[in-house]
């Protein structure tokens, strides 16, 4: 046994010798295409994915989001938890200590003041920082030497991993950007497009929204990293020409967000120049089922409000045979491929807090039918189900979107089958997403029976997510529409979980608690439907190695270890 | 060799006195009608581009409303085992990603989007030369009305499609269902904001035709307004009004795509060509076909209608017929 550990060992050695050996620079030049081109490199100052990609090339955090969910050290020298002292007792606090020896990219020494500096930057009221969400609740920020930094908040943290975790919130060199805090942050523009970094590469030459010149970092901590000597990014395109760039043509070696019909990439795979790859995070596409009345016939301020029950979908057995009705697995196949996953989870990672729930993915057209006869819907003349004069009809509204529409079509001919009729209804993203609380087509107000969407949660933490399905959540005229519990779900018990849970810190026993709440909403109430588990998908050429393709964090997090594979 | 006719004609007894002012009872046979409509049609024949678009546009009249009495596939019949098939026989237009049989969606399709072409078209005009005749036969009216005509074409179209999507999709979906209800937005919502062309151009001609003699001579007999615009103004102003309401046609069907693509069209279970066209895209360079047909259609439809347009308006100038 041991011989075979040692011998798996050197095999490994030997095959990562090539990559672990290179000397920084060898590999020369990297090229990425990011369709929608960054303007800035600074993301305190865009909330845009594409900035804060661009951003994470040369400016770090001091922790990191691994692909697995789970948080890696980068500038701290180690992850704070109770045991380690890192995470106060009262929960109040948490104190990180940060690596030694960290230069920036024109060698000044890395310290705990340019960590409290990027704190008070974000937190000027002035600033208009597009990041403040990372600090919620955080009451200072300081540094108590050298190495060691301390965040304060306003009350008890579980879960402290939100400010300087993620490219969301890198560290800022202070000597740079002291001048530039308040209103003069977005006026800086030598310094926001051109930030000190202590990542592997740092910026040579930025164009606003065309291509960034990145070059590798003197100064950078692995004297063999990267392998690099040039990172470019360029923009501009979409996303069929970025992959197609990749993966037909061989133009570049990475492109970002090449979300396409699986037979559309599964054509440009057949090039053999490069593949798409998907890294799965959150995102989860659902159904959510409108337990209050949307009729048309109510006043308006009353529609799709807890003061008006559905007439129909209120009855759970209706709500569970709907879905019996869908094939998940097939609507996967057809509308993400590879890059998507049926799932029965609201919640679907990471593992310690994904149920395994897997009863929906079978379909079941009979047993939904014997269900909805159990519970007395009749079938009429036309095939479609009634009960107490009640038709089992229902409007089912998604957002503009052909893999959407596609889906649309699947699950109304499915219920079809199980005697439901469907009225299809799509609106325009920008209105269906837009919030505005006088349009009566955004997600919220859901003047609808049931509606599909795509929803996940920034960071590792389901919690406040799962919090958002409380009674008190509910979208309505008293808070503009603007709650996120858009199925109107209401259990008091789940309530009570939710405010338990803040109390908790053991992850294990969260993760415990998280699958419970899940699961009250998906697989013993049918509130929320979920349907397709989907990644975020990238091409990479088959030149370029070391890529892990993170859904949690940056996607070009660790382009430290990126090399060219020789062949 | 004696001709017949004239053996006839020799043959026939003296006319009844007084009979000479009306016209034959059974004309000659080979002597030409002088009827005005079978006028037009022999000169809009001699048109050969015309002709064939006729044909054309009739075939495709007959394909989108017969068709779906003989193929009785439902175009909303999902058959996911037969996605993305090629010609065959059982789908002779092949099926989409899902596997509806694209020939019953091109004639599902088809109907829809002539029907909405056609009826606001016909609102657009009717509209349009409604303003244009009144503006530019009525002095006083010429200026509100021009300026009505500048303040729509200002308006932006998007939002104020949007705005009426959104107030009236809801009633009128109750009281007509959700296709009905959205065909009459639609056809409103095009005409109500394509007629200001048509309007201009029309007033434009009005204006001209008022100065000519025949106008004036009309005038001086003391003709009324209602009688002069009908019987003088409104045939000689035909062509104009004929070449809007073709171009009308291809407006209107491709305004109807572009809605269905923002989601303000029909629900997307109604298949029209627009909505087929946009569905193809993204699969244009695995399967073209599914592009290029509905395409196709679209554009026939269109031409054809151009071409019948164009041959009305030579058929219906009174100058240019007969040469």
């Amino acid at each position: 046994m041991r011989l075979k550990c040692l011998m798996l060992g050197a095999a490994t050695m030997a095959l990562t010798a090539p990559a672990a050996l290179a000397e920084r620079g060898a590999d020369g030049q990297v090229n990425v295409i990011m369709w929608q081109a960054p303007s800035t490199m600074n993301p305190y100052m865009s909330a845009g994915t594409k900035d804060i990609i661009a951003s994470s090339i040369a400016l770090e955090p001091l922790a990191s989001f691994t692909t697995e969910g789970t948080i890696e050290p980068r500038l701290a020298a180690e992850i704070p938890s109770l045991d380690n002292g890192g995470i106060a007792k009262d929960l109040k606090s948490v104190t990180w200590k940060l690596k030694p020896g960290v230069k920036w990219a024109d060698g000044s020494p890395f310290t705990a003041a340019d960590v409290a500096f990027t704190a008070a930057y974000c937190l000027d009221p002035n600033g208009g920082c597009a990041q403040l969400a990372k600090f919620e609740g955080v009451e200072k920020v300081e540094a108590v030497d050298e190495l060691t930094v301390k965040i304060s908040f306003v009350s008890p943290r579980p879960d402290p991993f939100s400010a300087f975790v993620g490219a969301q919130s890198p560290v800022l060199q202070k000597a740079q950007f002291q001048n530039c805090t308040g209103e003069k942050a977005p006026t800086c523009t030598e310094q926001n497009f051109n930030p000190q970094g202590t990542g592997a590469f740092k910026v040579a030459e930025f164009r606003t929204n065309d291509t960034i010149t990145f070059e590798a970092n003197p100064e950078y901590r692995d004297a063999a990293k990267p392998a690099f000597a040039r990172l470019v990014v360029k923009g501009g395109g979409d996303s069929a020409a970025a992959a197609r760039a990749v993966l037909e043509t061989g133009e570049f070696d990475y492109a970002w967000n090449t979300q396409l019909a699986p037979e559309v990439i599964a054509g440009m795979e057949a090039a053999g120049k490069g593949k798409n790859v998907a890294a799965f995070g959150s995102l989860v596409e659902r159904i959510h089922v409108n337990l209050t009345d949307p009729s048309s016939d109510l006043p308006e301020g009353e529609r799709s409000t807890a003061r008006h029950p559905h007439p129909i979908l209120t009855d759970a057995a209706v709500r569970k045979a709907l879905s019996m009705a869908i094939d998940r697995q097939l609507l996967t196949e057809i509308g993400y491929g590879p890059a998507g996953r049926p799932t029965c989870n609201l919640v679907p990672a990471p593992a310690a807090w994904a149920s395994d729930n897997t009863e929906c993915l079978a379909q079941d057209i009979e047993g939904a039918k014997a269900l909805l006869d159990q519970a007395g819907w009749v079938a009429g003349g036309d095939g479609i189900r009634e009960k107490d004069g009640k038709r089992l009809k229902l409007v089912f509204q998604s957002s503009v979107n052909a893999v959407r529409q596609d889906f649309q079509a699947l699950i109304k001919q499915w219920w079809s089958e199980i005697g439901v009729e469907t009225e299809l209804k799509t609106v325009d993203p920008s209105v269906f997403f837009g919030g505005d609380a006088g349009s009566p087509d955004t997600f919220q107000k859901f003047y609808a029976d049931v509606e599909m969407y795509a929803n996940n949660f920034e960071g590792n933490n389901p919690e406040p997510y799962l919090a958002r399905q409380t009674c008190d959540k509910i979208p309505g005229p008293e808070n503009q529409w603007q709650g996120e519990n858009t199925s109107r779900f209401c259990d008091p018990e789940f309530d009570r979980m939710i405010g338990e849970m803040t109390q908790i810190v053991d992850p294990a026993e969260r993760g415990a608690m998280g699958k419970k709440l899940n699961e009250m909403l998906t697989r013993d109430s049918n509130a929320v439907i979920p349907l397709v588990y989907r990644g975020t998908a990238s091409a990479v050429s088959n030149t370029l190695g070391g890529v892990k393709l993170n859904a949690w964090d940056s996607e070009l997090w660790n382009v430290a270890d990126w090399y060219r594979v020789k062949q | 060799m004696t001709d017949p006719k004239l053996v006839e004609e020799a043959a026939a007894p003296a006319a009844v006195p007084g009979a000479e002012a009306l016209p034959p009872d059974a004309p000659v046979e080979g002597a030409p009608m002088r009827s005005q409509g079978r006028d037009v049609w022999r000169q809009f024949r001699s048109h050969r581009g015309a002709m064939l678009a006729l044909v054309i546009f009739a075939a495709i009249v007959l394909f989108v409303s017969l068709g779906p009495v003989l193929w009785r596939i439902d175009p909303t019949f999902v058959d996911y085992r037969a996605r993305n098939q090629g010609f065959t026989l059982a789908h002779p237009f092949g099926t989409d990603q899902l596997g509806r049989d694209l020939l019953a969606r091109m004639m599902a399709g088809g109907q829809v989007s002539i029907a909405v072409g056609l009826v606001a078209m016909a609102i657009a005009l009717s509209l349009g030369s409604l303003v244009g005749v009144l503006s530019g036969y009525f002095r006083r009216l010429d200026a509100p009305l021009m300026r009505l005509t500048e303040l729509f074409l200002a308006l932006p179209l998007l939002p104020l499609l949007l705005l009426m999507v959104t107030l009236f999709r809801e009633p009128l979906g109750k009281a007509l269902g959700p296709a009905g209800g959205t065909f009459l937005l639609i056809v409103c919502a095009i005409g109500a904001t394509s007629w200001m062309q048509t309007a201009r151009i029309v007033r434009g001609d009005v204006l001209g035709l008022k100065e000519r003699e025949f106008i004036l001579a009309a005038k001086s007999i003391g003709t009324p307004a209602p009688r002069m615009i009908l019987r003088h103004v409104l045939p000689n102003v035909v062509s104009p009004i004929m070449v809007a309401a073709t171009l009308g046609i291809a407006t209107a069907i491709i305004t109807e795509s572009a809605l269905s693509f923002l989601g303000l069209g029909f629900p997307p279970d109604f298949p029209t060509w627009g909505r087929l066209l946009f569905d193809a895209v993204d699969q244009m360079q695995m399967y073209p076909w599914r592009v290029i047909l509905p395409g196709a259609f679209i554009s026939l439809t269109v031409l054809s209608v151009n071409y019948i347009g164009d041959g009305l308006r030579d058929a219906m100038d009174p100058r240019i017929r007969g040469r």
